[in-house]
């Protein structure tokens, strides 16, 4: 049969789930997909490679944000700046892990919303401060957690941090989702206002903020629960 | 003169020779010549990767790929300050150490904002085409400046700290960039239109939210695969929501694109494709299994994903 869409390059597709789901190294995945990708779309070895390296040079900038502001925080974090942010919540009698992720849920997307999408951040924000204040409120409540509850309280902070970005920033009129959209219709010939699109996000910005606030709502049964567990088993043993 | 992305592409290669030079003179780094090799490769590509041939970069960027594949990156014996030194000195500084840390974001949205229309010699002082990257790179070095100061330290110790999280986070650094090269690469190959066409000639569209459904669910899955909702949003627009959703059932455009935008980012939630998103924090914040990230959002992203859909059905013809 003929067609005119050539269906091998998903080659490289199929290469990238079966890569993640037996766990192999990322690095190494996304390489692999490169090469069968390439081959599948009947690349040659120089083209290929120049695709790679143009494409690598061209995204550059992508690994910034990350980089940039490491020394600054590394700096702090080595005179105490995890300690303090921790001691400085631990004062806040009412502070919960769910609670405090709450606030932050809200502060994100309404900034990201009026298009202050850097106040937040994995970096400069959750790994020096939101992660630590919200392990250590529910260590005021519970005294020391278990590694597993750790580690489930940082990984709702970096949730957090992503979902209050994702949903908040998409609202801002001048974000370049909303302008990438804009073109594409236009190229259709489909005249919108911008304003319009970013306003019709509005219902889906209050949904998310409300499902993922249940979600940390209910983080702190959760806690809860497993520091029981815990407690409960170790009294056996 | 305008201060450009190129700038703080030099800088960030002269803080990766810092990291590969360090680890190169650590001896408590079991693998420090790999690892000063893959730093060194990955500075050698931000000081002078646009003046190489392509095709060497694409080589070198596989020879970074397999040093971290295999193991050949690790890091040294991270140097931290003592208990009671530590403790000293949050006695000594208290909130003051927050200055800095906010520093960091206040000038990067001042520089985004206020300083965005400053000229200087008929010269924009910010390059506008990477307005928040060039605030973001001065308020890093404002943020230093101000550790620097507060805490009496040198700047080449901000770049020993920087080096430890860097070590911390190993291949995960550049996991991202070699995605974002994977997903240009799909473009380029095709394989949103081979998506797409598998999608639009199986899946009938006669019912107006089976429609809704496929458009939104196909955003999610193709960002899962491709990383990026802005590389599924061409193809999936293209493919369902112009012709179908608005040209069969008179769909609202503006409410199709900014819930299929939405539904774009439930798939961003849910794939090891957005390393940046996903991967990078569960790194940062050293936790041992990579997708708990994923997984902390996976109960998020699918009521919201389902709630797209209704949002889409009952809105667009409003």
């Amino acid at each position: 049969m003929q067609s005119a869409v050539n269906l091998w390059p998903l080659l490289g597709v199929v290469v990238v789930v079966a890569g993640f789901l037996l766990r192999a190294n990322p690095v190494l995945v996304a390489v692999a997909a490169c090469g069968v990708t390439g081959v599948a779309a009947a690349m040659p070895v120089m083209t290929l490679l120049e695709s790679l390296g143009t494409a690598f040079v061209k995204t550059r900038n992508l690994p910034l944000i990350l980089l940039l502001p490491l020394a600054a925080i590394g700096l702090l974090e080595r005179f105490g700046l995890r300690e303090q942010a921790q001691s400085v919540i631990a004062k806040v009698r009412s502070a919960t892990a769910g609670r405090l992720l709450i606030v932050y849920l809200f502060a994100r997307e309404s900034t990201a919303a009026m298009g202050l999408t850097s106040l937040g951040g994995h970096p400069t924000m959750v790994r020096p401060l939101v992660a630590p204040m919200a392990e250590a409120a529910a260590e005021t409540q519970y005294g020391s957690l278990p590694e597993r509850v750790r580690h489930r309280i940082r990984a709702m902070s970096a949730a957090t941090d992503n979902i209050g970005l994702f949903f908040g920033e998409d609202i801002f009129v001048a974000f370049g989702a909303i302008v990438l959209m804009h073109t594409i219709l236009q190229a259709e010939g489909i005249e919108v206002n911008p304003l319009h699109i970013a306003l019709w996000g509005i219902p889906t910005a209050i949904t998310a903020f409300i499902i993922h606030a249940w979600n940390l709502h209910r983080l702190d049964a959760e806690i809860r629960r497993e520091v029981a567990a815990s407690a409960a088993g170790k009294g056996v043993a | 003169m305008t201060l450009t992305i190129e700038h703080f592409y030099i800088l960030v290669g002269l803080l990766l020779a810092g990291v590969a030079i360090m680890n190169l003179m650590d001896r408590s780094n079991p693998r420090r010549f790999t690892t000063a090799l893959f730093w060194g490769l990955y500075a050698l590509l931000y000081l002078a990767g646009e003046r190489m041939p392509p095709a060497a970069v694409g080589a070198l960027m596989i020879g970074m790929a397999l040093l971290a594949g295999f193991g050949g990156v690790k890091a040294g014996a991270p140097k931290t300050l003592g208990v009671e030194e530590r403790r000293a000195s949050v006695a000594r500084l208290g909130n003051r150490i927050f200055i800095p840390a906010l520093l960091l974001p206040l000038v990067t949205v001042l520089g985004a904002t206020v300083l965005k229309d400053v000229q200087i010699g008929g010269l924009p002082m910010l390059d506008p085409a990477h307005l928040t990257l060039v605030s973001m790179g001065c308020g890093a070095i404002v943020a230093l400046i101000a550790a620097c100061w507060l805490t009496r330290s040198t700047p080449l110790q901000g770049v020993r700290e920087a080096r430890r999280l860097v070590d911390a986070m190993s291949w995960a650094v550049v996991l991202p960039h070699i995605l974002a090269v994977l997903g240009l690469l799909f473009s380029e190959a095709g394989v949103g239109k081979a998506v797409a066409h598998l999608t639009t000639t199986y899946i009938g569209m006669d019912s107006r939210f089976i429609a809704v459904a496929v458009f939104c669910i196909g955003m999610a899955l193709f960002t899962i695969v491709m990383g990026n909702g802005f590389a599924a949003f061409p193809v999936m627009a293209g493919g369902v929501g112009i012709p179908v959703l608005i040209g069969m059932y008179g769909a609202n455009p503006a409410v199709m694109a900014a819930i299929g935008m939405f539904s774009a980012y439930c798939g961003t939630l849910m794939t090891p494709m957005a390393a940046n998103f996903n991967i990078v924090p569960a790194a940062l914040l050293k936790l041992p299994d990579k997708n708990a990230v994923i997984r902390a959002q996976m109960p998020s992203a699918l009521p919201i994903l389902v709630a797209n859909i209704f949002l889409l059905y009952f809105l667009m013809n409003l």
